[in-house]
């Protein structure tokens, strides 16, 4: 039986991974039994409560709505990834200090839809900011504090050089 | 005093304890977790609202003998879920009476093997009628609960409002109605248990209150204290949903635990736990209410109902507090609460953020802007005229020895917001625009801790203990799901103490380790906890100087080397206290009177919204909240707390609907239940008195559940204030006030032809 | 989280002929998936009855917005974001990237593709109403070839369309002759991010001397499928943007309208609210004549 499945390879945190598994198999599964990443969280199956959020390719996607085998040759991000060395990535830190996380469990997902945000637009305003977290949802916070939190490492993410932009304009 | 020195971390925004983990994805909430050679269980349930079990088939083509299979007939002990009233069954027994009630457990070591066995249990029922309204509870035509339907009634008077009816200048009548709400933590109910003949039952998970819980198993399993262990892991939002509900889900997996001999992981999806677990109660209440020409109230007449479900859980604590926030935060000589829990066959109704509090608070402050129309009064100056002041008596004659500010609160929210220039701009704007606006207001207390003699029954123990490593570990059974219960016992601790606050830690929430000091619920762990830490902290500091040479000021160093002498004369360093109740508190349950909380948050909050005439949506554009709190011990999180209760408020007010069919929730999925997103909440400005109360932990009072008491009434009163339409029932979707608006316009339409 | 993974099966062909070929070999028995924004929600719930899956995310022959002088041509994986991002679309069909940021999430617009959008055929789909007011056609191919109908003709039912079951939805072709004409559309949804519409009204007209010259209008949820609203398009059509029009045109629509009760809202309600859509859009544009 599970030698019919698939050999699929991705790299997940920079980490070259391969994984043997159901196709249909959904990445958060994967992450979290097959690859013992337990940061991604499951809330809701549906694709609506967005605790499941990673980056792959550089978007950010549901990953209880991947099937595993569409992760192919995939470059995946989980929350895992986001610290660097040790270091906070700045988006953690200012959760850190500003409250934007209470019971967390929305907060993997919360921090790569954050980080996506800022990643794409330096410097957003404040209905870019609800637009890019509107697929995150959280029972605690009421979102003020995440709303704070993504202003305060957006004001730390340095403006960009020009070459770092070549679609600037 | 401690209340009002000035502090080193008490008062400070400490970063969140856990916070770190949390951020990191390092924290380990029960899913997250594995226990060797462990089993998956699921549960098989009612498909009917009542009825009589006549038949339980096992369809042949599942391989039964691979799993293990547990009904009523297992249990060990007493087939009831110990909580107030011990009614509920831990699993049905020949009988149902809600949808989705638990008949059966099946548990195997593949997840993916249950769902097919679950659909292959099939059940006979002989139906009986159900019933699921207040009024078809009343009626009695079906007796679905006790002798009567009725869970519980109170009485409540003061004075005699039967005395003034007929002299009173102006008598004002109205119906309030509040629909159910789900809890929607983002991390579903889950528990993991063990059995052993040696060591008993153990269960982790998800869950508010381990002694809760203890509470139940020893009783399911017949097992003396220390064969029950409870340990509470990570838990992703409660809200009052694993208050309760936990000791069902725990009982059922420490079942299949046992009868399997592996350990047993339950968790629930989405649709199971929105489908099958606690709600808040629904509600309607009838106010009566007689004023004189000044509009100053001289009798409140209140009939409150509720709907607790199939069984009693703890609708009858949320009865009390329903009818003790009924009459709010003003003076009237003459009141009369009537108050009773109804029982239906719809899913138990539990406990939630505010408890009864939102629903009671809903109709008195709704009620009030009706009154102030019939009187053509403002409606600020309808409060301010009957607003409670220190020296006044509430309903229970409670005399009001602290403090009170509510007009300085009001005060505040209107120089914040800007009230009266807003006011007067959406009346100049609203006749020539598509989206009325509007601005409404809501005047409220909330008590905080148990009410009455509560806190002496539950006689909670807290302390510190110091560990040879060389941390101070702060020993409590209330439990973090994001309130910040960590963060702010930790804080205290190290004040109390006098060290750093990188120097405690929190022990963990096992029943195994820790004392029992009490549930966490009812806004009470700050104050009342929060207390037990504070003198537990103190007390430890002054054994060491009294028995270990610990100077008056001392360095970290000092601290823990004074520590390690007193273990060496006494093999432990703990220091544990018991509660004590603050003087003057008494309280009759019988007659509902006397102090009904050792102290209150008072609060005022104002929403601006937007009522769009195109799609008959309202949206809430801006809300002020104005509290005075005891202390505020954490700033960070205190304001956090304030902004989750009121967007959940919001949700209560506007988006969340329990559409039920038959019984059942026809809704349950994140799709279709609708809380607010980060583009419907909107901008919350917060703003803190602080008038320290002496007896909470650094002079706190409780604040978790004062928020969600304020947004459903500010809002509607908004709406009305927009549209010129009362609308006295929530949640209030664009449905319903379109169906008020066109027949109001239908109306206009016929009285004009 | 009711699905199996082992009971499915999920291959990739890997190209479009390999699809087609397997299409081709046994129709009606292999499900295509793309973003699975549909087909996964419906595996965790326990409710998907395809047993075979071929995907179709990574095709690059599926996923393109090509621009002709006369058309835009979108391929069926394409992206929301994909569309979104589009600046021909943008400056001249600007109806399809507003629907497009109203799919879900941003986690959604990256993996929800509009040929999955039309093919699951839901009454409330998002990009539906735009494509009828831009007269979108659908083309579709098979091994046996491929073909184009006008998006109008491609609904047949709730949840049915014309496609035979070894064919697969290529690509929507859109004219791109609106780019002088008037927009409109809005959504009423639960709530401002995250919801199905309740209703959802898209027009585009054009005006010549403050008379009607051109009109479409179409709506979601008013029927088992996202519709155009001839009879009241032919009240309007030729006639000037006057008070009475705009009721004339209102009764109409009313008239038109058969929307349903069902857990998200009322018939009662979505008749009323789409009556009110297109008094919005229509006084909008009467405003804007009348200060020429």
């Amino acid at each position: 039986m599970s030698e019919t499945w698939p050999t699929i390879h991705f790299t997940i945190n920079g980490t070259a991974c391969v994984v043997q598994a159901p196709p249909m198999k959904r990445l958060l599964d994967v992450l979290r039994e097959d690859l013992h990443l337990k940061g991604t969280k499951e809330g809701c199956g549906e694709g609506e409560c967005g605790s499941c959020s990673v980056r792959m390719n550089g978007e950010l996607v549901n990953s209880c709505l991947v099937p595993v085998l569409q992760a192919g040759g995939a470059d995946i991000q989980t929350v895992e990834g986001l610290a660097a060395n040790g270091k906070l990535h700045p988006i953690q830190k200012a959760f850190l200090s500003c409250g934007g996380a209470q019971c967390g469990i929305c907060t993997p997902g919360m921090l790569m839809a954050a980080a996506q945000l800022i990643d794409r637009n330096p410097h957003p305003s404040m209905a870019q900011i609800r637009e890019g977290l509107a697929g995150n949802l959280c029972r605690c916070t009421g979102f003020m504090r995440i709303f704070e939190s993504v202003l305060a490492a957006a004001t730390l993410a340095p403006d960009p050089a020009p070459e770092e932009t070549p679609n600037a304009r | 005093m401690s209340t009002t020195a000035k502090t080193r971390i008490v008062g400070a925004s400490a970063p969140r304890k856990e916070g770190a983990d949390k951020l990191l994805g390092r924290a380990l909430y029960i899913d997250d977790i594995e226990r060797e050679g462990m089993w998956f269980g699921s549960t098989v349930r009612s498909t009917i609202p009542r009825g009589l079990i006549r038949s339980i088939g096992f369809d042949r083509r599942i391989n039964w003998s691979d799993f293990t299979v547990v009904t009523a007939a297992d249990i060990p002990g007493e087939n009831h879920i110990q909580l107030i009233v011990a009614d509920q069954p831990c699993l049905a027994d020949g009988q149902v009476n809600h949808c989705d009630e638990a008949i059966l457990l099946i548990a195997h070591p593949d997840k993916h093997k249950l769902r097919d066995a679950i659909s292959a249990v099939h059940i006979e029922y002989e139906t009986l009628p159900p019933i699921f309204t207040i009024e078809e509870s009343e009626h009695r035509d079906q007796i679905v609960w006790g002798k009567d339907n009725l869970f519980k009634s109170f009485l409540l008077e003061k004075g005699n409002v039967d005395s003034v009816w007929e002299s009173a200048a102006h008598i004002v009548e109205g119906e309030y109605r509040t629909g159910a709400q789900e809890h929607l933590y983002i991390e579903n109910n889950g528990i993991i248990a063990e059995w052993s003949a040696e060591n008993g039952v153990t269960v982790w998970g998800s869950l508010q209150c381990p002694y809760y819980v203890h509470k139940t198993l020893i009783k399911i399993f017949d097992l003396p204290d220390d064969k029950v262990r409870v340990i509470q892991t990570e838990t992703g939002g409660a809200f009052g949903g694993k208050e309760d509900y936990p000791s069902t889900l725990a009982s059922h997996a420490a079942l299949l635990a046992m009868k399997s001999g592996h350990p047993v992981k339950m968790i629930y999806d989405r649709m199971e736990d929105l489908a099958a677990t606690t709600k808040r109660h629904p509600s309607r209440t009838r106010h009566r209410t007689a004023l004189d020409k000044d509009g100053k109230l001289l009798a409140m007449e209140i009939d409150l109902a509720t709907d607790g479900g199939a069984y009693a859980t703890l609708s009858s604590t949320v009865l009390s507090r329903a009818t003790l926030h009924a009459p709010g935060p003003y003076s009237c000589p003459n009141v009369r609460i009537g108050a009773k829990a109804w029982a239906t066959n719809n899913v138990p109704y539990g406990a939630f953020r505010g408890f009864g509090a939102p629903q009671t608070i809903f109709a008195l402050e709704r009620h009030m802007d009706e009154i102030a129309s019939a009187l053509s009064i403002d409606p600020l100056e309808l409060r301010r005229r009957n607003f409670l002041h220190t020296g006044d008596t509430t309903a229970t004659e409670q005399l009001m020895r602290e403090p009170l500010i509510m007009d300085q609160l009001l005060d505040r929210a209107l120089k914040e917001s800007d009230y009266h220039t807003r006011r007067a701009r959406f009346a100049r704007e609203n006749p020539t625009s598509a989206i009325k606006r509007g601005i409404g207001i809501a005047c409220f207390y909330h008590g905080s801790g148990f009410t009455g003699s509560g806190e002496r029954i539950l006689n909670s123990l807290a302390g510190v203990d110091v560990s040879p490593e060389g941390k101070v570990r702060v020993m409590v059974s209330n439990t973090e799901f994001g309130q910040g219960t960590n963060t702010v016992l930790t804080q205290i601790a190290a004040e109390a103490i006098g060290i750093d606050y990188d120097d405690i830690i929190m022990a963990a929430a096992d029943t195994g380790l820790v004392p029992n000091s009490g549930p966490t619920v009812a806004s009470r762990t700050v104050m009342v906890v929060g207390r037990l830490i504070e003198r537990a902290g103190l007390q430890l500091t002054a054994t060491l100087r009294e028995q270990a040479g610990l100077g008056d000021k001392f360095t970290r160093e000092e601290f823990f080397a004074a520590c390690e002498r007193v273990r060496s004369a006494k093999g432990e360093v703990v220091s544990l206290v018991r509660y004590e109740a603050p003087p003057g508190i008494f309280w009759d349950d019988e007659k509902y009177h006397g102090e009904a909380y050792p102290s209150y948050a008072w609060s005022v909050h104002m929403a601006q919204v937007a009522v769009d005439t195109v799609t008959f949506s309202a949206e809430v554009e801006e809300y002020w909240a104005v509290q005075e709190v005891g202390r505020v011990l954490n700033p960070v999180l205190a304001t956090g707390q304030i902004e989750g209760g009121i967007a959940q408020g919001i949700g209560y007010a506007l988006y969340e609907k329990v559409v039920m069919q038959n019984g059942r929730m026809a809704n349950n999925q994140m799709t279709n239940y609708i809380i607010p997103t980060a583009e419907d909440v909107p901008p919350i400005h917060v703003f803190f008195e602080e008038i320290p109360f002496k007896y909470g932990g650094y002079g706190a009072k409780g604040i978790g559940e004062l928020p969600h008491d304020g947004p459903a009434p500010s809002i509607l009163n908004a709406i009305k204030n927009a549209t010129g339409v009362s609308f006295h029932s929530i949640p209030l979707l664009p449905e319903d006030l379109f169906a008020q608006l066109v027949a109001r316009e239908s109306a206009k339409e016929h009285a004009t032809l | 989280m009711r699905g199996n993974a082992e009971a499915h099966e999920l291959i990739a062909p890997g190209s479009l002929p390999a699809v087609l070929d397997l299409l081709a070999s046994a129709p009606g028995e292999w499900t295509p998936l793309a973003g699975g924004t549909e087909v996964m929600v419906a595996f965790a719930a326990g409710r998907l009855g395809a047993q075979k899956l071929v995907n179709l995310w990574g095709i690059p022959d599926l996923r393109f917005i090509r621009t002709t002088s006369s058309s835009i041509v979108i391929g069926a994986c394409t992206t929301f974001l994909d569309l979104r991002a589009h600046a021909d679309l943008a400056a001249e069909l600007p109806l399809i990237a507003k629907s497009a940021s109203w799919i879900g999430s941003v986690a959604n617009q990256s993996r929800a593709t509009l040929g999955g959008n039309l093919a699951n055929g839901s009454p409330a789909a998002d990009s539906s109403p735009a494509l009828l007011v831009y007269d979108a056609e659908i083309e579709m191919v098979s091994k046996r070839g491929s073909r184009r109908i006008p998006y109008a003709e491609f609904h047949t039912g709730y949840k049915q369309n014309v496609m035979a079951p070894d064919e697969l939805l290529y690509a929507i072709h859109l004219p791109r002759r609106f780019a002088d004409h008037r927009h409109y559309l809005r959504k009423v949804g639960t709530r401002r991010a995250m919801a199905i519409s309740k209703v959802a009204l898209a027009a585009s007209t054009l005006l010549e001397d403050g008379v009607v010259s051109e009109i479409r209008l179409a709506a979601a949820s008013l029927a088992p499928f996202p519709t155009r609203l001839f009879k009241t398009e032919a009240v309007l059509l030729g006639q000037p943007l006057t008070n009475e029009a705009l009721l004339e045109a209102r009764g109409a629509l009313f008239a038109e309208a058969q929307p349903i009760d069902d857990i998200r809202s009322t018939a009662n309600y979505r008749k009323h609210v789409v009556a009110n859509l297109l008094h919005e859009f229509l006084l909008g544009l009467s405003a804007e004549g009348a200060s020429r």
